[in-house]
């Protein structure tokens, strides 16, 4: 089991295009990835669930990921997470 | 085959000719009744609705491109939503049809983003737009939302949201009618906004059926249902007529006597300078700064302010730019100046009120605009928002001179200011008057309820009496009364305006033309005539009417018969 720990930087959150962008990428992977914020986990791929965490800049999350390539994807998607997408 | 004609309030001077195409129906909700289809076939057809729904928004956002394409793409991730998906068969296990697990599942979701507030609470619009798309599709009827054909139309809705108008296709769109809504409305002000032919608040338009040829004259407000051959040619005739009326060479705004009324352009950023420049702006009337604010958690610093003012001041030389202190309160909220939620953020800490609780944010900005101002050329003046009493007309004025701005003012917005302009005038340099929320203070209507929407009319004797006042005192002081909400857009009102004694007008580039033409067509001592003919009618319809018929017939104004 792969973990990555990131805090968001775009300055909505992950909402809207973040969100997309990220849905997208998980989506590509082909992988269960689970995210993650304080108690509540989700599938990355929904952009409901996604969206539903109201995910804010600077909130800590969390993902997870298991299978082949899940430590490149992980890195993958927080480099999405870590990269402000509004500016 | 004799014609017939609805009314409403027209926007701007256009005339348009063309086919119906009506805005379909929201979709009635699926009724809750058992399946008698099973389980497995109900979600084989849930599951193709969904991905042919999320291909079909795909695929329109592509062509829409710009932000109507993000907002799609994530639209289109919500149709494959696998979570979504998981709760749709779940609903069909237990015996739902597939439209009604879809409309359902949706709803879930969407009242979770609902219970969240805020920014989520705006993306259940997205959800129910989505969800219809999908029952729609299901149910083999036509997608709710604005139609996309290949061939032009003029569009019949009730009224258009912000996100219908982002996918409107201006190439194809000859015309708007809506049956709710009044001059200040969102479909309104992008047809101002876009020069499309407009007519709002049409009663029975919904009677309307898709392929009906119509003539749409936003200049009277009439929509001539199924014209003779005589009307269409007359129609021909006018719209050539009007496009040469339109033809008055750009330049400074005049009555037929020769009065100058300096017409000016509202910004809300740099970006359209050059549309402004190019539709003949003598200078902007309203440079709203709120852009510089939104998206940011913290105000901008002097430096960042300067830059951005500079840019503005340089395009300007040696003409007027008016700009607007930051204009927040609870209904546009800014994290740092007031974000305690109000029962009536109209009625709130808002425009100078905020400001002033946040005095270092008021300062900076004035210190940043005064300093822009003294290394350009333009003759930049600075106003303060919402301001309602002397007292405050005092406090900004003084302010605005300590940091360096040379010509200080005040909105007039409030019935409160209007009434005692005579005070407020004599104590600051300048009024400019804001129509849209003085007209909503003034009928107490709020502007953003589609159910009042009809209060909202500049054309009200009581706004138009309110305006005067206005007008008298800086007559009678020799200080300018600008104006520069939606009401100098509508050529005809500009000129009662004038006659009522506002001194320059100011409004989105694309109503420059418009109201230049229709300024030279009268003197100032009709504009008077005019504006005392609105001042005695008995309602915003009575008083359109009585300007429209004594501008019309002693003027030879090109008319379509009737």
């Amino acid at each position: 089991m792969a973990e990555r720990t990131a805090t968001v930087a775009s300055a909505h959150g992950l909402h809207a295009r973040p969100a997309s962008l990220f849905v997208q990428a998980v989506t590509a992977s082909g992988l269960q990835v689970t995210l993650t914020k304080g108690e509540k986990s989700v599938n990355a791929a929904s952009i409901l669930g996604v969206i539903s965490l109201g995910i804010n800049q600077g909130d800590e999350i969390t993902l997870a990921a298991e299978g082949e390539g899940a430590e490149t994807t992980l890195d993958s998607l927080v480099e999405i997470i870590t990269t402000d997408q509004d500016a | 085959m004799s014609s017939s004609t609805l009314s409403g309030v027209g926007i701007g001077r256009g005339i348009a000719i063309g086919s119906i195409l009506r805005m379909p129906e929201p979709l009635p909700e699926p009724s809750d009744a058992a399946s008698s289809s099973t389980p497995d076939a109900e979600k084989v057809r849930a599951v193709a609705s969904l991905a042919a729904t999320a291909a079909d928004i795909r695929l329109r956002g592509e062509r829409a491109g710009g932000a109507a394409k993000d907002v799609l793409e994530a639209q289109a991730f919500m149709a494959e939503d696998p979570t979504l998906r998981d709760d749709v068969n779940a609903r069909i296990d237990g015996g739902k049809t597939a439209e009604r697990a879809v409309f359902e599942a949706f709803a879930a979701f969407r009242d979770l983003l609902v219970s969240m507030g805020g920014y989520m609470g705006e993306r259940a619009t997205d959800l129910n737009d989505v969800s219809q798309r999908v029952v729609a599709h299901l149910s083999g009827v036509a997608a709710p939302g604005v139609p996309t054909p290949d061939h032009p139309f003029i569009l019949v809705a009730r009224d258009l949201a912000p996100a219908d108008t982002a996918l409107l296709d201006l190439e194809k769109v000859q015309a708007l009618i809506t049956t709710d809504g009044g001059p200040t409305s969102h479909t309104a002000i992008l047809a101002r906004e876009k020069s499309i032919v407009a007519i709002v608040g049409v009663a029975g338009a919904l009677d309307l059926a898709d392929g009906d040829t119509v003539i749409v004259d936003a200049v009277g407000g009439l929509v001539t249902v199924a014209p003779s051959d005589e009307e269409r040619s007359a129609a021909e005739a006018t719209r050539a007529d009007r496009a040469a009326a339109q033809d008055v060479p750009v330049g400074p705004g005049h009555l037929a006597d020769g009065t100058a009324i300096p017409l000016l352009a509202n910004l809300g950023s740099v970006d359209k300078l050059d549309e402004a420049i190019e539709k003949g702006a003598e200078g902007v009337g309203l440079f709203r700064t709120e852009f510089l604010f939104l998206d940011s958690d913290k105000a901008p610093t002097v430096a960042e302010q300067q830059e951005k003012y500079s840019a503005l001041f340089e395009a300007f030389p040696g003409k007027k730019v008016v700009v607007r202190a930051l204009d927040a309160g609870a209904d546009k909220p800014l994290s740092f100046l007031n974000d305690a939620p109000e029962e009536n953020p109209a009625l709130g800490l808002r425009g100078l009120r905020a400001l002033r609780q946040s005095e270092p944010i008021l300062r900076d900005q004035l210190t940043a605009i005064a300093s822009a101002a003294a290394i350009h050329q333009a003759d930049v003046w600075v106003m303060a928002p919402m301001v309602s009493t002397v007292e405050e007309t005092r406090y900004f004025t003084r302010l605005a001179r300590e940091l360096g701005v040379k010509t200080p003012g005040v909105m007039v917005e409030v019935p409160a200011a209007a009434l005692l302009a005579d005070r407020i005038l004599a104590d600051t340099d300048f009024a400019s008057i804001g129509t849209n929320d003085l007209t909503q203070y003034t009928l107490a209507a709020d502007r953003l309820l589609g159910s009042v929407a009809s209060f909202q009319d500049p054309w009200h004797p009581a706004v138009l009496k309110l305006v005067g006042e206005v007008g008298k005192a800086g007559a009678a002081l020799g200080k300018p009364v600008g104006i520069c909400g939606e009401a100098a857009a509508d050529p005809l009102l500009a000129v009662v305006l004038v006659g009522l004694g506002a001194t320059s007008l100011s409004m989105s580039p694309a109503a420059l033309g418009d109201v230049r033409a229709e300024l030279a067509r009268f003197t100032l001592e009709e504009a008077r005539r005019f504006a005392e003919l609105a001042l005695s009618a008995n309602s915003a319809v009575e008083a359109r009417v009585a300007v429209l018929d004594a501008a019309s017939p002693s003027n030879n104004t090109p008319r379509e018969s009737e």
